[in-house]
């Protein structure tokens, strides 16, 4: 079933298989780290109650449970809210935040505000969420009685909040009220001042002018029934039943939006956007693709939907978001875009700091984080790619990194759905603060790699697949041949006939690769072929791999798997060959990298290199599967 | 009807945290600590998702044990 992008928070993690075990250990000796990094995930309803149960008793047991931030938060409202809690405290954790609820006596409104001495006004208060809707405002029944009964549910409304900050100093986190969806005319309920939607509209209207020069907050509920429909929010069903003010379905968005809320108000929202750029900021790759193949025209949909995400990543920016870069790229051919392409809204200068290049990019988003003088938890790392964002979650857990759908019209919309950059307030020196980021910015180099990119990929569950050219790869092969440019040793053009001749050729060795994980299956990622030079010497004629899986460290096992089939065909050396162009400098050093020996320049530029076939080709954690190679070569590998 | 009582093995376990539940057509509320008003609601709602099924106010409180949820689990679904 797939996910519904608000009822489910499908920009948050499925919930781990393992969760429950995550609980045993975390009731053991929980941190705030790990009940943060487990509260990421979009967690079931009994899981975020479990969640809260676990945190409920750690903070019970005075365990230290930093880097949460301790809030108290005094709860009333309509109906039944025991359901919530749960979820509240669960979801609070998403925020930094380590929630402790205090809740009124059921039903009871007025009296806990203004009793000095009732409950929440006793229990010393954060803030106190007024969670009320229109079954609890002074609305009478008969339309002939509601003349003045917006003016009555403000004067209420102002009643509670004022009582509050008197009797607790607590502010409040006030609710806009959700007209239902039962209609009294049709349209013109709209026009009638004492329909339920007339008088709601103008509560509505009159509360947010009421918090202005107040500590109040607002949380825009009416917004959140409007964005997932009023009729899938109010469950009449569920009102008659148990009292829930609204659908038990949407308690996780409700509780993810009041956990935001609270975040902001302790200044834990995140403050910048880190892009991917190929697929992600334009369709396409800009290496293979080139300037003129990526998607961001206006007028191709494919292009309509790249551009959709620049827009909101300039409005972000507008509000205060600092705006970064991290791209698997050459720095020049990821720049040129941003200078010269003339569909691009995003342009260099809205980039606070711009990281193209080949480390991996946990390594540059701490790059990004330092430069920035910004926590990583003030990140957000937006990439299409599945496995980028695994890494990420992994090595640095502090930043969010937004699940994406497949269709990249949805992007945007996902990405403002996380509400990762809740506010409570805006102000002229938001609107400054990207601009002073930026003048801050100096351009980095990196050198050092982050720690534990082994483990990751040892956790990727990769199966690699060798196979020699056969007709039903000969179609990508060829496609593979024309059209990688950056990782592409000798960037050798053939056509499909003559990769069909170097398939026949019995004195030829080819090679095509493929590789899965536990994200799914990648398709072919790698292309060789290598030609007899003179007697036990190979020259590799070609090598190219796609950029999908870089980093991986799928060319060491290529070359472990050429060695071994080379020294299967009594073949002693194997030529390297980079013959360079203006878009494959990332793999200028690739056979050093490969401990391959320098074996001199040619005239034209390209670099010859040496190996030994019986070099001990360290093997890298993944399952490796051959078809269509002979009984010799595979003993060859039984044997090893 | 096996696999609905799976399926509400299942949910329940989930539901009340405990591994040694089992649904069975005798199985009450009385039987499972923390089957509360408030966990029952719960419950009904979590049934209604997992089978893709409604259950009236009337239907919700005529429910005497697991039995009866079944029964009507499978009359709304057609499995059995």
């Amino acid at each position: 079933m797939p996910r519904h992008l608000y009822a489910d928070l499908a920009w948050l993690p499925p919930a781990p298989a393992d969760f429950r075990s995550r609980i045993r250990a975390l009731s053991e000796h929980g941190t705030g780290a790990a009940i943060a990094q487990l509260a990421t995930h979009a967690l079931g309803d009994n899981q975020l109650a479990r969640l809260a149960g676990t945190i409920r008793s750690l903070a019970g047991s005075n365990a230290d449970l930093a880097p949460l931030t301790p809030f108290r938060l005094g709860v009333i409202g309509t109906g039944t809210l025991d359901l919530l809690i749960p979820a509240l405290i669960g979801s609070a954790a998403r925020h930094g935040i380590l929630l402790e609820c205090v809740q009124a006596e059921y039903g009871q409104l007025a009296q806990e505000a203004l009793e000095p001495g009732s409950k929440i006004n006793r229990a010393g208060c954060d803030a106190v969420l007024i969670a009320l809707d229109h079954r609890s405002l002074p609305i009478p029944a008969g339309l002939a009685d509601r003349a003045a009964s917006a003016e009555a549910s403000i004067a209420f409304l102002d009643m509670l909040r004022e009582g509050f900050c008197r009797n607790s100093g607590a502010a409040c986190i006030i609710q806009t009220v959700a007209p239902p969806p039962e209609a009294l005319f049709g349209s013109l309920d709209r026009r009638v001042a004492s329909t339920m939607r007339g008088v709601l509209d103008a509560v509505n209207r009159q509360l947010v002018e009421r918090l202005e020069g107040t500590p109040d907050v607002i949380l825009d509920v009416a917004a959140l029934a409007e964005t997932v429909g009023s009729a899938e929010w109010y469950s009449p069903e569920q009102w008659n039943l148990a009292k829930l003010p609204f659908s038990a379905t949407y308690a996780r968005l409700y509780a993810d939006h009041v956990g935001r809320l609270l975040g902001a108000m302790r200044g834990l929202a995140r403050r910048c956007l880190i892009l991917d750029l190929d697929n992600t900021v334009w369709g396409g790759v800009i290496g293979d693709d080139g300037m003129d193949g990526i998607r961001i025209a206006q007028g191709d949909p494919t292009g309509e939907a790249f551009l959709e995400l620049q827009r909101t990543a300039l409005l972000l920016r507008e509000r205060g978001v600092v705006l970064a870069v991290s791209s698997k790229n050459d720095d020049a051919t990821a720049r040129a875009v941003f200078r010269e392409h003339a569909e691009m809204l995003l342009r260099e200068h809205h980039i606070a700091v711009f990281q193209a290049n080949w480390n991996d990019k946990a390594t540059n988003i701490k790059a990004i984080a330092e430069e920035l003088s910004l926590g990583l938890a003030s990140m957000v790392f937006v990439d299409d790619n599945p496995v980028e964002r695994g890494l990420i979650r992994e090595l640095l857990p502090q930043v969010a990194v937004p699940e994406l759908p497949d269709d990249p019209a949805l992007y945007a919309r996902t990405l403002l759905a996380a509400g990762y950059f809740e506010a409570t307030a805006f102000s002229g020196e938001d609107r400054k603060r990207a601009d002073f980021y930026q003048d801050n910015a100096k351009r980095l180099a990196l050198q050092q790699q982050v720690g534990g990119v082994d483990a990751y990929l040892a956790s990727l569950d990769m199966a690699i697949h060798f196979a020699p050219f056969d007709p039903t790869g000969r179609e990508r092969i060829t496609q593979l041949i024309n059209k990688s440019n950056q990782f592409n040793l000798t960037t050798r053009r053939y056509t499909e006939a003559e990769v069909a001749a170097a398939e026949a050729d019995a004195g030829v060795f080819t090679l095509q690769v493929r590789l899965a994980d536990r994200f799914g299956d990648n398709g072919m990622i790698s292309a060789v072929i290598a030609r007899p030079a003179a007697p036990s010497v190979w020259e590799i004629d070609t090598w190219l791999m796609s950029c999908r899986v870089l980093g991986r460290k799928v060319e060491q096992m290529v070359l472990r798997e050429l060695a071994l089939q080379a020294r299967a065909r009594g073949i002693r050396q194997l030529i390297g060959v980079y013959r360079p162009t203006d878009r494959n400098g990332m793999v200028k050093d690739h056979y050093a990298r490969l401990g391959f020996r320098p074996a001199g320049e040619a005239a034209d530029g390209s670099a010859r290199w040496s190996l030994d076939t019986a070099t001990d080709v360290e093997a890298v954690p993944m399952i490796v599967r051959r078809t269509g190679l002979h009984a010799a070569e595979a003993a060859a590998a039984a044997a090893e | 009807m096996d696999q609905i009582y799976e399926a509400l093995t299942d949910i329940l376990v989930d539901n009340f945290d405990d591994d040694e539940i089992v649904a069975t057509p005798e199985l009450t509320a009385g039987d499972v600590s923390g089957w509360d008003s408030l966990a029952h609601v719960r419950l009904m709602l979590q049934v209604e998702r997992e089978f893709g099924i409604k259950f009236t106010a009337t239907e919700i409180s005529s429910f005497k044990c697991v039995g009866d949820l079944a029964r009507s689990i499978a009359a709304k679904t057609g499995r059995n």
